[in-house]
């Protein structure tokens, strides 16, 4: 490091200090000024023309909301090293809970808060339900069986017409409030923003916590290693099992502030691709590194809702006759696929690589650094 | 790969050796008394298309031990070729019932979309799959997973998201009667096409030099590197004959079906893979066995009314197989790793 950047940086060494000791309180501070900036920054061209800042705190909601279940299945994927295809049906089956009891459809309307917790115990009875049979299975098989899982619950909402209502799913979920003080609505995006920031620092916190405890260090020997691992004593099947509990109920109380939030949910929400969405996003950001991940998921999906509907409007406005056919929204799967593959190829690591797991993809450039 | 045919005189290890054919037959007989034999026709269509489509996962598998994920999509994509070559490079539009006519029609719609979509398999092998030959296991799974969204999507994207249409060359009038009931000779042309080709695979493997390559590389990969094998050569040419078997599905498909979609490849791809697991995967006799069983649970599911859980029910037994007999019903050189 330069004089310069030492000069500069000196005032700011106690700051870091304080951080590195409380590091909870660093991450939570930290979402709270981003969450503050990122409306604030909307009101600056050019990001105001682009749309309302209402609209903008609720793209920032959704973004947040796929970062937390990108984040989620990086305990799955980037910490214990299971790859996990049907993630979806987890984020599925919250938003189910929650729209069972608090739908018209079904007629009783519980209180939202309680069932934010119902929805991760329900994901993670699914997870284990689905985990303990299948865990003992090699990483590759274990992906299909996750994707096959992943197929079985959509298909199942579908055809549950009695308790799903088929196609159309359940709609009018009730929003949450707090009683006296608080009623969200649809029209004021900014409490489920509050709420979902609030969420998200709490699940990064939780997540950070996780990785530096012992089961955190026994994914890594399992990632690593997992002949080795469990001849030193752990037990792999369980700590496995956690890890996809873990990753099941993020997703599960994801799927519940997910369904407040856009009020209905149908099996189609959760098809393959949303499971492939959150993939990219970790394969993105850099399989096990926690902000990492959380940023890949605000840029894939800043730039297929942003970029690409920009795309569109702009193409619309010039009128370019053959351009016009096409629904640059479409492209956001290729992107997916893109990301995938290209990152599979250039950089595995991700673009932030997680410290612990460079080690892991080193091996790549065994023949690059020979040749030096 | 294949099965080794073990020869022997004593009269157990004959009646050993005949107990799978034997309950194959009896699994058959059981299964025309109860669907009947419309049905029964009908699934062992859909199941010769399954086994086509499960040879293509299983070889690659059985070579490489990769779930290549975009195979199913590799299947959708012969699907439009077939289409694309039928109506716009033949002209056709229907059926065609001058039989010379219809034959070469045929033969050069299967020659052209089989070398298609061998070298479309071949290439995908050598830019997304060979330079991370030597990387993390999980790297290959993850690049398949891209490589089939983005075939579906470029698909998408030139024909758009609907159901297309294909000209059907086989008249779905022409049949024949058993006992009573009319079977067409569309199906009979389907399964005939597909027994074909996977007796010409068995053949292949088990006779050629370069089957012999296939065998040895999915065994022990460097050792017979060692021995002269030319192993890139030989994953390249796995690759051209599962994805052209793929190719050749796809035409069936479209001839059978009479249309396609660029979704066909997720839903029907899993299934073929269930089938491969099922058979027990790397075992190319196996795949063709469970590509035939997964098409009479699912036309039996239908039968009985549950058609809208086939696919359930499919993933079920997937999931199932997987773990309680990863081997799958004949076995694999390599589920003893999983």
């Amino acid at each position: 490091m330069s004089r310069i950047a030492d000069a500069v940086n000196a005032p700011f060494a106690p700051v870091r200090a304080f951080f590195r000791k409380h590091r909870s309180f660093g991450i939570f501070v930290g979402v709270v000024l981003l969450s503050i900036a990122l409306p604030l920054l909307t009101r600056v061209p050019p990001f105001d023309g682009i749309q309302s800042t209402n609209a903008w705190v609720n793209a920032f909601t959704t973004a947040a909301i796929y970062a937390m279940l990108a984040m989620g299945l990086n305990v799955v994927i980037g910490f214990a090293g299971l790859l996990d295809l049907g993630y979806a049906a987890f984020f599925a089956l919250g938003g189910y809970t929650y729209a069972f009891v608090a739908a018209p459809f079904t007629g009783i309307h519980l209180p939202f808060w309680p069932m934010l917790l119902a929805g991760g115990v329900v994901g993670a009875i699914f997870g284990v339900l689905l985990g303990a049979p299948t865990l003992r299975l090699r990483g590759d098989y274990l992906a299909i069986v996750t994707l096959g899982f992943g197929e079985i619950v959509p298909i199942t909402l579908m055809n549950a017409d009695k308790f799903t209502d088929g196609v159309n799913g359940i709609g009018g979920i009730d929003k949450p409030s707090i009683p006296g003080i608080l009623q969200f609505t649809l029209t004021n995006p900014w409490p489920m923003y509050g709420l979902v920031i609030a969420l998200f620092s709490l699940i990064m916190i939780m997540i950070y916590r996780l990785e530096d405890s012992r089961l955190g260090r026994t994914w890594d020997a399992i990632r690593e290693d997992e002949l080795a691992a469990e001849s030193s004593g752990v037990n792999i099947v369980i700590a496995k099992l956690q890890a996809f509990a873990v990753g099941a109920s993020i997703a599960g109380i994801v799927g519940v502030v997910n369904a407040a939030k856009i009020t209905i949910v149908t099996p189609d929400q959760f098809r393959f691709a949303v499971s492939i969405s959150a993939l990219a996003a970790v394969v993105l950001g850099g399989m096990g590194n926690t902000i990492g991940v959380a940023t890949g998921a605000f840029i894939i999906y800043l730039f297929q809702s942003i970029l690409l509907k920009q795309l569109n409007t702009l193409v619309e406005n010039i009128n370019i006759p053959v351009l016009n056919q096409i629904d640059f929204l479409d492209f956001q799967y290729v992107l997916y696929g893109i990301v995938l593959v290209l990152m599979m190829l250039k950089r595995p690591q991700g673009i932030f690589p997680a410290r612990r797991r460079m080690r892991e993809f080193a091996p790549l450039k065994i023949g690059k650094r020979g040749a030096k | 790969m294949a099965t080794a045919s073990v020869t022997s005189s004593t009269a157990g290890r004959l009646l050993g050796n005949l107990r799978l054919p034997l309950s194959i037959l009896a699994f058959l007989g059981l299964a025309l008394g109860v669907l009947g034999i419309d049905q029964f026709v009908n699934a062992m269509t859909l199941g010769a298309i399954y086994a086509l489509v499960a040879l293509g996962y299983t070889m690659v598998y059985g070579i490489i031990e990769l779930i290549n994920f975009a195979h199913g999509d590799v299947f959708m994509v012969g699907s439009f070729v077939a289409m694309f070559i039928s109506s716009s490079l033949l002209g056709n539009e229907g059926a065609i019932t001058n039989v010379p006519m219809l034959a070469a029609s045929v033969l050069i719609l299967f020659a052209l979309t089989i070398s298609v979509m061998a070298l479309l398999g071949a290439l995908i092998e050598r830019l997304a799959y060979r330079p991370l030959r030597r990387a993390p296991k999980l790297a290959p799974l993850i690049t398949a997973i891209g490589v089939s969204f983005i075939l579906q999507n470029v698909i998408q994207f030139f024909f758009g998201p609907t159901i297309v249409t294909v000209p059907q060359l086989v008249p779905i009038e022409w049949s024949i009667q058993v006992s009573g009931s009319r079977v067409p000779l569309l199906n009979l042309f389907v399964i005939a096409t597909s027994v074909i080709l996977m007796v010409a695979l068995q053949l292949f493997i088990s006779r050629t030099r370069t089957g012999r390559a296939m065998r040895t590389t999915s065994m022990d990969r460097d050792a017979s590197s060692l021995m002269g094998v030319d192993i890139n050569r030989t994953i390249m040419i796995t690759f051209l004959i599962g994805s052209g078997l793929a190719g050749a599905a796809g035409v069936v498909h479209g001839l059978y079906y009479g249309n396609t979609t660029f979704g066909l490849g997720f839903q029907s791809g899993l299934k073929a893979f269930t089938a491969a697991v099922l058979g027990g995967i790397g075992n190319t006799a196996g795949a063709a066995l469970g590509g035939f069983l997964i098409a009479f649970v699912e036309v039996g599911a239908s039968a009985f009314g549950y058609g809208r859980w086939g696919g359930a029910i499919v993933f079920s037994l997937l999931v199932i197989f997987l773990v309680f007999r990863p081997t799958g019903l004949l076995g694999s050189h390599t589920g003893d790793r999983a």
